[in-house]
């Protein structure tokens, strides 16, 4: 399935898709294919996957911290591109988030199509915005896979028409000014955020995910009320952190966690 | 010596990046690779700065806050002794005698500066040494401003005394433990504070690299290094260097340097990274020489980096160069030919600290000792090539009060027996 047919689906069913991410590699490649399985089979509609990267400025303490420990045990990019092809045969919608620098490495051309052939869907780009990304619009077109650039509370409106017209599969809405990381209460900033991205986007059904803070069911019910996707991070990397000695449990808090989020995106 | 016919000092649309930070044409070097979220920021400081640049009161502040707070121009000083050695006239452009100590007041004065222009009332900074902190915090002092500095937390053990100058100054000092816990990580860190707070907070940033504009606005705020040096050769010695010589961390005091000379085609340009142990080892912080081309902290360039693109830890025992990537204007000029690279070892370094100490009565930040040991070889080059009328500029651009501690455990001046101290003698 298409990401953007697993937001129709989503949308067809009046409710909103739940996105989940877990970096690759942590706490190693078997425990981080469970992992995402897991958040599949409890409802996750789109996975992303992160690609663990050394500089990762755009995250906070717990992402970074997983992250780190993955690339100490000793993630390679291929191993990210196995995950995904375990995760995609699933059937679930799997995109790759990255900083930039890894897939220049690899050979941004090169990126795409072992993408496509490992059955990914596509990339998000935190630190690439589609005025510095000409290499990588053109190889996604080429290959088909989605290209979801990121749209912030501090973006002006011109720079919000010009990313969403080069998305393909959603745009991500950061609803707040900061890092990643869970919060308690959910951005003021988000419903805003999504309203004027859907005033001013050229592309009327692109949907919008929003990310950055959700934690639990209720902030996943109310962000549901404006969004038509919550992306949910943070939230799943520290139920693994915090379960590191028993994956067993880990795996048990993951699944709970993944059904009171699907739960929220479903109205409550 | 060659004689000046170009009296032009502005720096020339080739070796200029474009309105998007490209140097070099588009995609080449530099750009912005950053997160949408700091791209207003950005785009608000590129029209702030263009704007203050070109009006006088700006530039007249400024120029007032070089000239009665930090002690500027610098000297440009003949070191005899040293020229005697190598065979042709070696210049020294003094930036160690700048107010805290190096060239980096320049840059901050001028970020401060405009900081204060555009309403904001919070700077934050990172820091490898503590040397582009202490001078963000003196700034901060300065003009006025709320200071937060990220340092990694293996620097503030490192650098205990600089933690100590900064706060007294009234700042703020992290520590930051993630990654390496060294400048890397303190930029990464500096970067999450700015998203956070980037409508109240601007980022003094430290060299000329990151996304646009920095590259290019750090350049513009330490070019003054250049082109003093460029009009007090010509009054001076009645004609333009053979060569400059400049260290490159990130590239401001090198950048600053050559911005002056890059129409000068008739003078060559010198840059020495840090070769730490050698750039046949793994421990080194020379990514023009020894790394690749990737996108690190924003921009296009030359970085140290794996086989995936993850970034490599630098090794110097200069922690001002200790970095793995370098400014992306940098990068242009060593692509183009129109900059020459090498890298210096530790080694090769504190024996032209000791060197300078002895012959010249000045100890020179270790940073600025990479330049003047480069800045010896090639001036021996000139020597044999053009004989004694010859002449290299040297950018020293920091003096070594900081490095103190780094010295007297590298020379044993600690220990009772040792007396002098000489550079093969550890
Ligand atoms: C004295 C001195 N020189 C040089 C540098 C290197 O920085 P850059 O390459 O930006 O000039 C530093 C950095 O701390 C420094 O303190």
């Amino acid at each position: 399935m298409s990401t953007a047919s697993a937001y129709e689906r989503a949308r067809s069913e009046g409710r909103a898709a739940l996105v989940g991410y877990l970096p690759a590699g942590y706490p190693d490649h078997d425990g981080a294919v469970d992992a995402l399985k897991v958040m599949v089979d409890a409802g996750c509609d789109v996975i992303e996957i992160g690609l663990p990267y050394t500089d990762p400025v755009m995250d906070g303490p717990v992402i970074q911290a997983a992250a780190q420990a993955a690339l100490e045990g000793g993630t390679r990019t291929t191993d990210v591109l196995r995950t995904v092809e375990a995760v995609a045969a699933t059937g679930v919608p799997t995109l790759v988030m990255t900083y930039w620098n890894p897939v220049e490495r690899y050979g941004v051309e090169k990126f795409a199509a072992s993408l496509a052939d490992a059955g990914g869907a596509g990339l998000i780009t935190p630190d690439l915005t589609p005025d510095f990304a000409p290499e990588w619009i053109a190889a996604a077109d080429e290959h088909d896979l989605d290209k979801v650039f990121l749209v912030s509370p501090s973006s002006t409106d011109e720079r919000i028409t010009m990313t969403t017209a080069e998305c393909r599969g959603f745009v991500y809405a950061t609803a707040v000014m900061g890092v990643t990381g869970a919060r308690t209460t959910t951005s003021g900033l988000a419903g805003p955020l999504v309203e004027r991205t859907k005033r001013l986007t050229a592309q009327p059904a692109l949907p919008v995910g929003v990310g950055l803070g959700v934690s639990n069911g209720a902030q996943a019910a109310d962000v549901a009320q404006f969004a038509d996707g919550v992306i949910v991070g943070s939230a799943f990397v520290r139920t693994l952190l915090d379960h590191r000695d028993d994956r067993a449990a880990g795996l048990a808090a993951l699944r709970t966690l993944t059904e009171d989020l699907a739960r929220g995106v479903r109205g409550g | 010596m060659s004689l000046d016919t170009d009296t032009s000092q502005q720096t020339a649309g080739r070796w200029d990046a474009d309105a998007h930070g490209w140097f070099g044409g588009e995609g080449a070097w530099g750009g912005r690779f950053m997160p949408e979220a700091l791209v207003a920021a950005l785009d608000e400081l590129t029209a702030a700065w263009t704007e203050a640049m070109a009006d006088k009161a700006f530039t007249d502040e400024f120029a007032a806050a070089l000239r009665d707070y930090a002690g500027l121009p610098s000297p440009l000083y003949h070191a005899t002794r040293l020229s005697e050695r190598v065979g042709c006239r070696v210049l020294l452009k003094r930036e160690d005698l700048a107010h805290t100590g190096a060239h980096k007041i320049r840059n901050v004065l001028g970020q401060a500066l405009l900081t204060k222009r555009m309403g904001k009332k919070r700077v934050i900074a990172e820091t490898g040494a503590g040397q582009h902190g202490v001078a963000s915090a003196t700034a901060a002092a300065y003009f006025g401003l709320d200071c937060t500095v990220y340092m990694g937390a293996v620097d503030t053990r490192r650098q205990a005394l600089n933690v100590a100058r900064m706060k007294l100054l009234g700042s703020q000092v992290v520590p930051v433990e993630t990654g390496s816990a060294t400048l890397k990580d303190a930029i990464n860190e500096a970067l999450r504070d700015w998203v956070a707070n980037v409508d109240h907070t601007a980022y003094l940033f430290g060299t000329a690299a990151g996304p646009h504009p920095f590259p290019s606005m750090v350049r513009d705020f330490a070019r003054g290094i250049g082109d003093e040096a460029r009009a007090q050769c010509l009054a001076q010695y009645g004609g333009l260097p053979d060569a400059v010589a400049a260290c490159v961390g990130g590239g401001s005091n090198a950048i600053g340097m050559f911005a002056a000379f890059l129409e000068d085609t008739d003078v060559a340009l010198y840059g020495f990274e840090a070769g730490g142990d050698g750039v046949d080892t793994p421990r080194h912080a020379a990514p023009i020489h020894a790394g690749d081309s990737g996108v690190l902290h924003g921009a296009r360039t030359y970085l140290m980096q794996d086989e995936d693109g993850q970034t490599i830890e630098s090794h110097s025992i200069s922690a001002g160069l200790d970095y793995p990537g370098v400014g992306p204007q940098h990068a242009w000029l060593a692509a183009s030919g129109r900059g020459t690279y090498r890298p210096v070892t530790d080694t090769e370094a504190m024996d032209a600290l000791s060197l300078l100490a002895r012959t010249e009565g000045i100890i020179p930040a270790i940073e600025s000792a990479h330049a003047v040991a480069g800045a010896l070889r090639v001036a021996e080059e000139l020597a044999a090539e053009k004989g004694p009328e010859a002449t290299i500029l040297v950018n020293l651009s920091g003096r070594g009060d900081k490095d103190m501690g780094t010295v007297m455990e590298y020379f044993g001046l600690g220990d009772d027996e040792t007396t002098t101290a000489k550079g093969h003698e550890k």
